[in-house]
């Protein structure tokens, strides 16, 4: 049987090579279909490790509460005017809940930076030392301010990469230099770690973070002091994250003195929930491709089902011959078979590269991210070799059961 | 010992719509290992029909036949396969070679069917087309050799098994007369050397002077059965 099977594959590729032509159009089903499961596993591979770059972006395990309420549509409506979170929401909400590990806060306005003669509008953010912990910010140089920064509310700063690329020039130090943010000097005291883009698409490292004591008396002129953008909370285990919401919501509602038939005002987030909405995206272009892809290989199939009937119809007096020296059915049916899979195949090595290029495509011009995965290319491989062999059977049949001796007489 | 070939009243009957048309009818036959049997006959006479049903091409629809003391009348399609694989071996007036397929994969083509490994199949093709004088034509197409010589490919690849039995129907019937002289004595040489029963059918008396029996069937039945010593006119 092995000797069978190696030459009857070499005798497969020599008449596919003979009938290029024929064999290429035969293909080209095939080729578009494996290059979109390709591309589309590619692209959805791609955009969901994106989502989990930008999820572990935020840091372990984060709760984030954002004053106002949700709408049914999942977006955040407007504040309402009101100041519904504040400091000591944060302050309660680490005593009453033992689940939540740390609580921080952050307030968040874009204010015109300047460095010498350069100046950049940027966001500025008010936060708590344990902000800093619960995003999991590390540093390039320097390090965070300390909660003895906070209590004096001194005057220093942490720099974003991006922020720091439109304040200095090449090559100068920005440690311990001396930026002006709405013309209060402060001092640099940490250069951040870049974190690319959240899952909202935002620049994360276009930022500037100062105590959030200094924020509210030199900075921003808060009406309200005391008044948070955001309230952060962390578990240490992810599974107590629900818990933990419940608990936060619970508490938050008490102090706000909500009555049962009230919305609340605060809008609670957690990592997964932010994951969530970006995936939703990919998945609309992923169906698109999932149905190309099945229509390219049903057309394909049935591409190399026509061309091998054709074959079978051509060379009938070849298998009476074959069948004459002693072909068994098996013989005649693996034949075809092989034939039908090595066109498949070789349809689907052509999608694959097609599939790689379509997705590199993609990143290039649309800037989605892809990633291109040997599962990906196996399951298309596997897929091109079922759909040879699903189309294939019934010409391959066919042949195997020719009468030989009508075999032998068709001219 | 059993004779090789054992026919009891063999029937073959084709059905063309409602007429039945008897193609054989009622053939008793004998035909021991060793014998050049000539068969001859008019055309639509069941010559071929008779040669299909011994080669197990094609099966009887009556009666019983016996190849090498097994009834094959009834056998199954893949048991036919493998006895014309390992006991016979066909020669037919239109060569009937692949096309596009060298001399040695063609002679290679039994032995393919046989599970034999690449290098045992080439080695004995390539033996058997020496043996019908084609030693240097293996990697020839099938159009780019004579008549004459793409029969000789078809008696190597009829050969390459080592059959007990070669069929030959008018082998000679699209050659000039050299060539069929060639293919004759090649014939000639494997029934005498080898002992390979060989069973041919011609119109031609000249081509029938090589066998020791001669057949002549009429509207399908054997009307005159003849042993006689071969005129020996290719020996000499
Ligand atoms: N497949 C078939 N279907 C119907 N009738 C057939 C078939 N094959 C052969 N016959 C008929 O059977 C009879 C015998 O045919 P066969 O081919 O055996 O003759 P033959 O002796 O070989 O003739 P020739 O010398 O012309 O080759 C003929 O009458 C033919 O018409
Ligand atoms: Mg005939």
């Amino acid at each position: 049987m092995p000797a069978f099977v190696l030459l009857t594959v070499m005798t497969a590729l020599r008449i596919l090579h003979r009938n290029r032509l024929r064999a290429g159009l035969t293909m080209l089903g095939i080729v578009i279909g494996v290059g979109a499961v390709i591309a589309m596993v590619s692209i959805g591979q791609g955009a969901r490790a994106a989502v989990q770059a930008q999820v572990a972006s935020m840091g372990t395990n984060v709760i984030v509460i954002m004053p106002g309420s949700t709408t049914v549509s999942g977006v955040r409506g407007g504040q309402g005017g009101a100041v519904t979170l504040t400091i000591n929401d944060a302050a309660e909400l680490k005593k009453r809940s033992p689940l939540l590990s740390d609580t921080g806060w952050a307030k968040r306005d874009v204010m015109q930076i300047v460095n010498g003669n350069r100046n950049w509008n940027g966001p500025v953010n008010g936060v708590s030392p344990s902000y800093l912990t619960i995003r999991d910010w590390s540093f390039t140089s320097g390090g965070p301010f300390t909660q003895a920064d906070m209590e004096s509310a001194a005057r220093v700063a942490l720099i974003g990469q991006t922020t720091l690329e439109n304040l200095f020039d090449p090559g100068e130090e920005a440690m311990g230099a001396t930026i002006r943010i709405k013309n209060v000097p402060f001092h640099i005291v940490g250069v951040l770690a870049p974190k690319g883009q959240s899952a909202q698409g935002t620049d994360q490292d276009d930022v500037i973070f100062i105590p959030f004591t200094t924020a509210e008396r030199k900075v921003f002129g808060s009406q309200f002091l005391g008044s948070v953008g955001a309230l952060f909370a962390s578990t240490e285990q992810s599974a107590d994250l629900p818990e933990a919401v419940e608990h936060i919501r619970e508490t938050l509602r008490a102090r706000h003195r909500l009555g049962p038939d009230q919305a609340d005002d605060f809008t609670i987030r957690t990592q997964v929930d932010i994951g969530k909405v970006q995936e939703g995206t990919s998945q609309t272009l992923t169906v698109m491709l999932f149905a190309i892809a099945s229509v390219s290989l049903l057309v394909g199939g049935i591409g190399i089902m026509n061309i091998l009937l054709v074959s079978v119809t051509e060379r009938t007096k070849e298998i009476g011959v074959r069948m004459a020296v002693g072909a068994k059915r098996i013989h005649i049916l693996t034949q075809f078979l092989i034939e039908a899979m090595t066109l498949s195949l070789f349809g689907g090595m052509i999608g694959v590269i097609v599939g790689i290029a379509g997705a590199q495509l993609t990143t290039v011009i649309a800037g989605w991210p892809t990633m291109i995965s040997v599962d990906a290319i196996l399951t298309a491989f596997l897929f091109s070799l079922a759909v040879g062999l699903f189309f294939g059977l019934y010409p391959a049949n066919k042949a195997a059961r020719l009468n030989p001796i009508e075999a032998l007489r068709y001219e | 010992m059993a004779p090789l070939i054992l026919c009891e009243d063999l029937w073959k009957i084709y059905r063309i719509g409602d007429v039945e048309v008897p193609a054989l009818r009622g053939i008793n036959l004998t035909i021991d290992r060793g014998e050049f049997v000539a068969v001859m006959g008019t055309s639509g006479s069941g010559k071929s029909t008779l040669m299909n049903l011994l080669g197990c091409l094609d099966q009887p629809s009556r009666g019983r036949y016996h190849l090498d003391g097994l009834d094959v009348s009834t056998a199954k399609p893949d048991l036919l396969a493998d006895l014309r694989n390992r006991q016979i071996g066909f020669v037919f007036q239109n060569f009937n070679l692949i096309p596009r397929t060298s001399a040695l994969e063609n002679a290679q083509l039994p032995l393919f069917y046989r599970g034999v490994s690449i290098k045992e199949q080439r080695r004995q093709a390539a033996a058997a087309l020496q043996r019908v004088g084609l030693a240097g034509r293996e990697q020839h197409y099938p159009a780019q050799l004579s008549g004459g010589q793409q029969q000789r490919v078809a008696i190597a690849r009829a050969l390459v098994g080592a059959p007990s039995i070669l069929f030959a129907d008018e082998p000679t019937g699209n050659l000039d007369t050299a060539s069929s002289r060639e293919i004759m004595d090649i014939l000639e040489h494997l029934n005498r050397e080898d002992g390979i029963t060989i069973i041919l059918v011609t119109h031609e008396p000249d081509i029938a002077g090589y066998a020791s029996r001669e057949l002549v069937m009429k509207d399908g039945q054997i009307v005159q059965d003849v042993r006689r010593a071969p005129h020996l006119s290719a020996v000499t």
